[in-house]
């Protein structure tokens, strides 16, 4: 068990309400049309993200899903960095060319956002192959949503991950809903990666959330397993999205009150009542959300100061070199 | 095809892959191969005899019947500092993967504005002639060449198995290395030591004055041979080796036009959508006023691979097509 301190409770807790703050901003630059393309915010989700990296060490690898604003943010991706990338700027994480579902911070281990569901897992498994190979002791971590567990790269990365007896964890935030379908109706088991780590000879939790300490707690006890060479782990993360699917997405087919029940659960609420019980004040938390929300404030200004995408960019990147050409 | 031997072809195409991938191996650590049964059995086609035994298990991996988990995780390893080498055993299996060579490999760097390099390779058995059926005998290299983002080699002899795999393997760009089925008992000169052919470099394997035949892999010892048939008739075809597709050396092409102002290409996969057609389109481009003659493109019929060898030979190219289509060009 990792001992989580007020102290790094607070630090938790700062970091979900930049990601919160970051997604309302995300969804209000839309709304007045300076974002485009669509987004998939991650509002409600912030626990598992940053539950996971605060068990981690510096150069474990992340790979996320096209709703992955809060893995990079959670991996050290800045708040003005994302923004400026959904809003097409020269100054965005990926130079505007990825977008809001491909967000990535290669240089802090967050190797990127992948948005054909389920395609990250057996990268996620290559990555751990690597750090095996190379000894070192670093850990691979794929999120991935119940959705993905029905698809076919998901059965083989677990498979593989287990056979070669990887350090990986695979941390599935399942938050009920496959797109507009309830996962129940389209899904042979009760919890759809939990309930299928064990025909892999994998063992798995399934795990609250919306509660970062719940988090940061399995997720360091998969990371021990792992690099003690025990092989991978599945963790289903139960969540709650609070935006629909995507930017088009009302989520009009949500029961009523079902929202409304999770959000009494939200993981800023709950991390919140664990730092009051720590004994922690509530001007120091305050003080917290009130830095997060100026980072945030300051984010949403600087990308917005800063100039459109490079239109050279278009033709960079293709291959190593920096450049493009593909013939003599 | 070309089957005029000398005493100095004493190496197979197919044991010059494995030769190819262990020279690599042995001159950089970083080099992994995965696939299936490629370890101790040696791979079906045996172009991984010997690795295991001089590599060992932590660089030689069999893995699961499972593509989609050997691409992806070449790629996350390549992501992460190896050079891996996957095998997909027919190149027909690349669907069963084909996310990870449409979406994700030849994207990963673009889309992350450069942040990620993916230095892999992926062989694959490729091409018909041996009578495997519909789904074990496609020439699915064009496949490739419709995704931007991916390096494509694809070498005819021993030698260049041999120099492209050296370029691919140290390539820091993703490689889809297509070895074709019907060469692998193919003989030919050994690679010098040190041998590296670079990409996008076309070879002349004849020259000629008055036609010009591209070719590639299968296509190149039936594009000699149909040349020597048609040199007893008075027509000297030039023979080119575009041996990668990308980079695609369109100015070998067009500099062979240029002497012969006529062309016919010679390409397996199938004539809808097939890599001629990005030939011949940057011909007519740049080079039309060098043509004399329409262009003709001999290429695999627009049908599934039919079993029987008689019915296959019906829809794949063949010396006499490519003689009939100079013929028609050389009286035009």
């Amino acid at each position: 068990m990792t001992e989580t301190t007020a102290t790094d409770l607070l630090a938790l807790h700062e970091t979900m309400t930049l990601i919160r703050r970051t997604e309302k901003a995300a969804h209000d630059l839309f709304l007045s049309g300076l974002v485009k393309g669509t987004t998939h915010l991650a509002a409600g989700h912030e626990a598992v993200a940053v539950g996971t990296r605060s068990a981690l060490q510096d150069g474990d690898y992340a790979f996320a899903t096209y709703r992955g604003h809060h893995h990079a943010i959670a991996w050290g991706a800045t708040p003005e960095e994302c923004l400026a990338e959904f809003m097409q700027r020269s100054t965005g994480l990926n130079k505007a060319k990825g977008g809001s579902m491909h967000l990535t911070k290669a240089e802090a281990g967050m190797l990127g956002s992948y948005a054909i569901v389920g395609a990250h897992l057996p990268i996620a498994v290559g990555a751990a192959w690597s750090a095996r190979l190379r000894k070192t002791d670093q850990v691979s971590v794929a999120f991935f949503g119940d959705g993905a567990t029905n698809i076919g790269a998901f059965h083989e990365a677990l498979n593989l991950a287990s056979v070669w007896k990887l350090p990986v964890l695979f941390v599935c935030e399942n938050n009920f809903y496959m797109e507009y379908t309830p996962i129940a109706s389209v899904t042979g088991v009760g919890n759809p990666a939990a309930d299928r780590a064990p025909s892999y000879g994998i063992p798995a939790e399934v795990i609250d959330g919306n509660d970062v300490v719940a988090v940061r707690d399995a997720v360091a006890r998969a990371a021990g397993r792992a690099r003690a060479g025990d092989g991978p782990t599945v963790l289903e993360a139960q969540t709650y999205r609070h935006y629909g699917h995507s930017r088009t997405d009302p989520a009009k087919y949500r029961p009523d009150g079902e929202l409304e029940r999770w959000l009494e659960r939200d993981p800023l609420t709950v991390s919140a009542g664990r730092l009051r019980e720590a004994g922690t004040s509530d001007d120091d938390i305050k003080a917290a959300e009130d830095r997060a929300a100026a980072v945030v404030d300051q984010a949403v200004a600087g990308a917005k100061a800063a100039p459109q995408a490079d239109l050279s960019e278009a033709f960079t990147d293709v291959w190593a070199d920096g450049g493009a050409a593909w013939r003599t | 095809m070309a089957d005029v031997t000398t005493a100095q072809d004493v190496v197979t195409y197919r044991e010059s892959v494995a030769e190819g991938i262990a020279r690599e191996m042995r001159r950089d650590p970083s080099v992994v191969c995965l696939g299936e049964d490629i370890g101790a059995a040696g791979g079906v086609f045996k172009t991984t005899v010997g690795l295991f035994e001089e590599f060992g298990p932590e660089r030689v991996w069999d893995t699961p019947i499972s593509e989609q988990a050997i691409v992806g995780a070449a790629m996350g390893a390549a992501m992460t500092g190896m050079r891996p080498v996957a095998e997909i055993m027919f190149s027909d299996f690349l669907a069963c993967c084909w996310d990870y060579l449409a979406n994700e490999i030849p994207k990963v760097r673009y889309m992350t504005g450069g942040q990620v390099t993916v230095p892999l390779v992926i062989r694959t058995a490729n091409g018909g002639g041996l009578g495997f059926g519909a789904q074990h005998s496609q020439s699915v290299e064009n496949w490739a060449l419709t995704v931007p983002g991916l390096k494509i080699a694809a070498p005819s002899t021993p030698a260049d198995v041999v120099g492209l795999m050296a370029s691919a393997i140290r390539s820091d760009d993703p490689v889809v290395f297509f070895e074709h089925k019907g060469l692998f008992a193919s003989k030919g000169r050994p690679a010098p030591d040190g041998h590296v052919v670079p990409f996008g470099e076309a070879a002349v394997l004849r020259q000629g004055a008055d036609v010009t035949l591209v070719a590639l892999a299968s296509t190149v010892p039936l594009a000699l041979t149909a040349a020597d048939r048609l040199a007893a008739e008075g027509i000297e075809a030039e023979v080119l080796d575009l041996r990668c597709l990308i980079p695609l050396d369109v100015t070998a092409v067009l500099r062979s036009v240029e002497r012969t102002s006529r062309l016919v290409v010679v390409e397996e996969n199938p004539y809808q959508g097939g890599w001629g057609g990005t030939v011949v389109s940057v011909v007519a481009d740049e080079g039309f006023e060098l043509l004399d003659a329409p262009v003709k493109r001999v290429a695999g019929a627009n049908v599934p691979l039919p079993f029987a060898d008689a019915l296959e030979d019906q829809v794949i190219p063949t010396v006499d097509k490519v003689v009939d289509a100079v013929r028609s060009l050389a009286t035009y």
